[in-house]
Parts: structure tokens; sequence; C-alpha cells
């Protein structure tokens, strides 16, 4: 079963349409980069695959279903986690939050009452979640003593703790360090092997290193298979490699692919 | 100790401990929400409330309740799409709140009201009745806090998150904004509707460099409150000074002398 399948999605704020004509197909335990340009509809793409916004036309079906009722199985990871750092809170108490169903399962009536101390059922959950991210030993420190790339791996084992089949995060990376960031990502590439990661990224070293689609998405979206073709930046002495370069050779490159693939086909 | 033989400084004393009680709660969950503009702009505009039952020749503490839980639930309704003009709507509505008070007050025929005990409290003033009320209030805010302390923890730390796993923010937030509008307005009596913001975020404050958690934290303020508000009774009753007033320099001092035994004791970084 495809855990994604987007067919012809429109999506306009108002009149001017932000996404047109998105095809997308996302198979079990893919790890799929998505990148463009910012203010290219990427955030609006995810909103949608999560059933935050509804399509104008065309439809979206998350492992069978509908975004809303696949949104128990979606794990979601927001971009910035360096807010609220003053609030008072434990990494135990934000593990937690990710599944709020566990505790009603689990619970005697008397907890289920009154909801404020964790009983073992959830203190074990959310060690084994903590243990998957390597965070197990800092489960009752305060949220706001750890350095960012551990509090994104915190907010990652949120996320697995309602066991989701599709992990969604929006650039995981963007205020961490850089051998924070190569953290992640070995990270999510160890988590695609049991279910399916799809991350928002300016880092290239995710397109050429970990994933194994790349899509690029302004107004409409391109996919890329990086595991067919993969791409080796040749970073020219003493010159920067651009995002953008890269966007506009995967644009192209993937339109080449499509237009050979074609060929092939009907040969 | 012969003051506690009287039964105004007796009702004073209950009257205090509950109502800081629900306030360091309360008051804990407004500052983590970024609240308490909007909690203070709710307590001015209870004078609206306290004018209306005047005139009316309603008991004060239902007319302010009614005013003051509308007020909430008008900045619920306009606050919770449009944070961003939160600023403006809540200065608005705490100063249409206190006109309207005015107003009703001065069309009173006879009525010779003595303001300052609004604004600024009088404890020595509270009856049996009152205590009804408050014990009855703290009781509620309680079981609430009890019962969804996941759901109000979720929306406090992270709210867009809280949203996603179906928690429905916007109801919790109103009930939040009432449960606010309810213990100010029984606070208005202990230190009056001008300082009682004062004993919603100093104990919180102090309380919140010491917990790991929200609960410890709405425990610890509710403690420090009552502490500060007994300790200020006292000075208030001893040099015959202004309540409200006394307790809240009590717990300004409070948080003086703790940052004071924080910066002292936290080891000094090199240059």
């Amino acid at each position: 079963m495809k855990v994604l399948q987007v067919e012809n999605l429109r999506f306009s704020y108002d009149r001017e349409p932000v996404l047109q004509g998105v095809n997308l197909e996302v198979e079990e335990h893919e790890f799929v980069a998505v990148i463009g340009p910012n203010g290219g509809g990427k955030s609006t793409l995810l909103k949608l695959i999560m059933g935050e916004l509804l399509p104008d036309e065309g439809k979206i079906t998350v492992l069978g279903k509908s975004p809303r009722e696949a949104r128990e199985e979606i794990g979601y990871v927001p971009q910035n986690t360096n807010v609220n750092l003053d609030f008072p809170i434990r990494v135990l108490d934000v593990v937690m939050m990710g599944n709020p169903k566990q505790h009603r399962e689990a619970a005697s009536w008397w907890e289920r009452l009154f909801p404020v101390r964790y009983n073992t059922v959830e203190r074990r959950c959310a060690y084994s979640t903590l243990e998957k991210v390597g965070m197990a030993e800092y489960l009752d420190r305060r949220i706001g003593d750890l350095s960012g790339g551990q509090r994104q791996r915190v907010m990652i084992a949120r996320a697995l703790c309602a066991h989701p089949r599709l992990l969604i995060l929006d650039e995981p990376t963007s205020s961490i360090d850089v051998q924070g960031q190569k953290q992640i990502y070995a990270l999510l590439k160890e988590l695609s092997r049991d279910l399916t990661v799809l991350v928002v990224s300016h880092d290239l070293s995710v397109i050429t290193e970990y994933a194994d689609k790349a899509v690029y998405v302004n107004r409409t979206a391109y996919t890329h298979d990086l595991r067919r073709s993969p791409i080796h930046l040749q970073q020219p002495e003493g010159e920067h490699f651009c995002e953008i370069e890269l966007m506009q050779m995967l644009a192209e490159k993937t339109c080449e692919c499509e237009h050979h693939g074609g060929k092939k086909e009907t040969s | 100790m012969e003051i506690l033989h009287y039964t105004f400084m007796q009702n004073a004393l209950i009257a205090g401990i509950l109502v800081s009680l629900a306030a360091g709660i309360i008051g804990s969950l407004i500052v983590v929400n970024r609240l308490v503009f909007l909690t203070g702009g709710v307590a001015h505009s209870s004078y609206g409330g306290i004018g209306l039952a005047i005139y009316f020749g309603l008991p004060i503490f239902l007319g302010a309740s009614l005013f003051t839980v509308a007020t909430a639930l008008l900045l619920a309704w306009l606050t919770f799409k449009k944070r961003h003009l939160s600023d403006t709507y809540i200065g608005l509505i705490w100063a249409v709140g206190m006109a309207i008070g005015v107003i009703f007050v001065d069309m009173t025929p006879g009525y010779n009201v003595d303001l300052m005990s609004y604004l600024f409290g009088s404890i020595l003033a509270v009856e049996r009745s009152d205590l009804w009320f408050m014990g009855g209030l703290l009781a509620v805010v309680l079981l609430v806090v009890h019962r969804w302390y996941r759901e109000f923890l979720a929306i406090s730390y992270d709210s867009d998150y809280a949203a996603l796993r179906g928690i429905p923010t916007g109801r919790f937030y109103t009930l939040l904004l009432i449960l606010s509008a309810l213990t100010v307005v029984v606070a208005i009596k202990v230190v009056g509707l001008i300082l009682v913001i004062a004993l919603m975020t100093i104990p919180t404050h102090i309380a919140s460099h010491r917990s790991a958690t929200l609960y410890g934290m709405m425990m610890r303020s509710a403690l420090l409150a009552a502490s500060f508000t007994l300790l200020g009774l006292w000075i208030s009753y001893r040099y015959d000074l202004t309540s409200g007033a006394c307790i809240i320099l009590v717990a300004a001092a409070g948080l003086v002398l703790e940052s004071l035994w924080r910066s002292l004791r936290r080891p000094k970084s090199p240059a």
C-alpha cells in the first residue's frame, strides 16, 4: 500500500494558486526529502497532507485514508523547537504529549480522573521511545536545559510516541549545529527502516547522503528518485555550491528522466 | 494572638488563604500562557460589573462575576485566532469596563461609594457568605486543573501541537480565561482589582525558577501566595496600613530577596 498518494492537487489561499497539478507518491519505508524555495508551497503541502487544510481540487490519500482519518498515524515534528525554553516541563512530559490515548488505555479510574502523575506503563513507553533517539537518560531533565540537537531528538520522540507509520519533519535541523544535523539525519535514516520519513529541508547533505527520493516543490512538484540516479555534488574549488543550483539541476534532471523514461516505455 | 478572637480577622485570614491558593494556581497558567496583560484587562473591566450591580441593586459578587465572565468570553473570542491584535482589544476592554462602572455609580442616586475599597481591597470587610463563594471557586479551580491537567499542560506548552493531537485548544483557552476572571473577582475583596495581577504573578515568578513541572509551579506559587498574604495581613494589622498594598509589597520583597539569593548562589562566570 502507498503511504502517500497525491493526485492532481490544487490549492489556493485567495485566488492565487499556491500549488497546482501536484502529483506525488511515497512508498512504505522511503526516506523522502522535500526541497524548494521559500514561498514555493512546501509548508502548505505539509498542512494539506496532515489534513489541516483541504485541497481545492484533487485528492490526497494517506495510508489509504483521508488525511484527517489518518491523523493518528502521522507523527509531526515542527520547525522551531527553541520556543518556550523557560517553560517548567520535563522531557517525560513533552514525550507523553505525543500520545494522549496511551494514558486512557493504561490508567486506573483514579488516574483517569486526576491525570497529573504518569503511571508505570506510560513511563516505560516514554523511556523506550527516548531510547530510540538516544535520549533515555534525560527523561527527568527540564527541556530548557538541553541543547538544540537534544531538544530536536525529544521532539522526534514525541512524534514517535504514538507509533506513527508516517513521520513528517519541517526543517528539523534549522536551529542546530552541523554535527547535530548529521546525527539527526542518521537517526532519521535508521528510523526509516520501520516507518516512512518525509522531511522538508534546505540541507544538501540530506539529498546527497540520506534520502531515497527528492521532491522539488515550487507551485508544482517534481519527484526525483535518488536511488536510480544519485546526485554527486562536485564542489568546485573555492566556489560555493548553492542550494538554488541544486534545485535547478534536480528540476532539469527530473524532466530529463521522465522524458527518457517515457521513450523507453514506448520503444 | 488576641487578634484571632475577632470574627472579622478570622474571616480575613480564611479569605486570604482561599484566594491566594486559587490565585497561585491560576496565576501559573496565566504566566506560562503569557496572558498577564489580558488578565489585567479583565480585572480592571470588572469595575463595570461592580457599577452595574450597585445601580441595579444586585449582590456585588454576582454582578462582578457575570460581567467579568462575559468580558473573558468576549476576549477569548476576539483574541484566540488573532493573537497579534490582542493588545488593542485588551486595552479597549480595560478602559471601557472601568468607564461603564464609573458612569453607573454616578447614576445611582444617593450612593457614596468607596471606590478605593474596590481598587485596593477591603479584606477586613469579608463576610461569611463571601467565604463560601471563595471556597467554592477554589474547589472548582482545583477540580478542573487536576482533571484536565494534561490538556492544560499541552495547550500551554505547544498549542499548535496540542491541536494536531486532537485537543480542543479553543475550548480550553476559553475555560482558562473564565477561571481567571472568576479568580480576579474573588481576589478583589482581598487585594483589590488593581493589585490582583501582582498576587497572580509574583509568587508564580518565584516558583518558576524552582519547578521542573507545571504542577510543581502551581503548588509552589499557591503556597507562596498564601504565605505572602498572611504576612502582609499581619503587617497591615500591626501598623494600621491598607492590607492589599501590604500583601503586594511583601510579595515584591520576597521576589527581590529570592533573586538576590539566586544571583549569590550562582557560580560567577569568568570575566
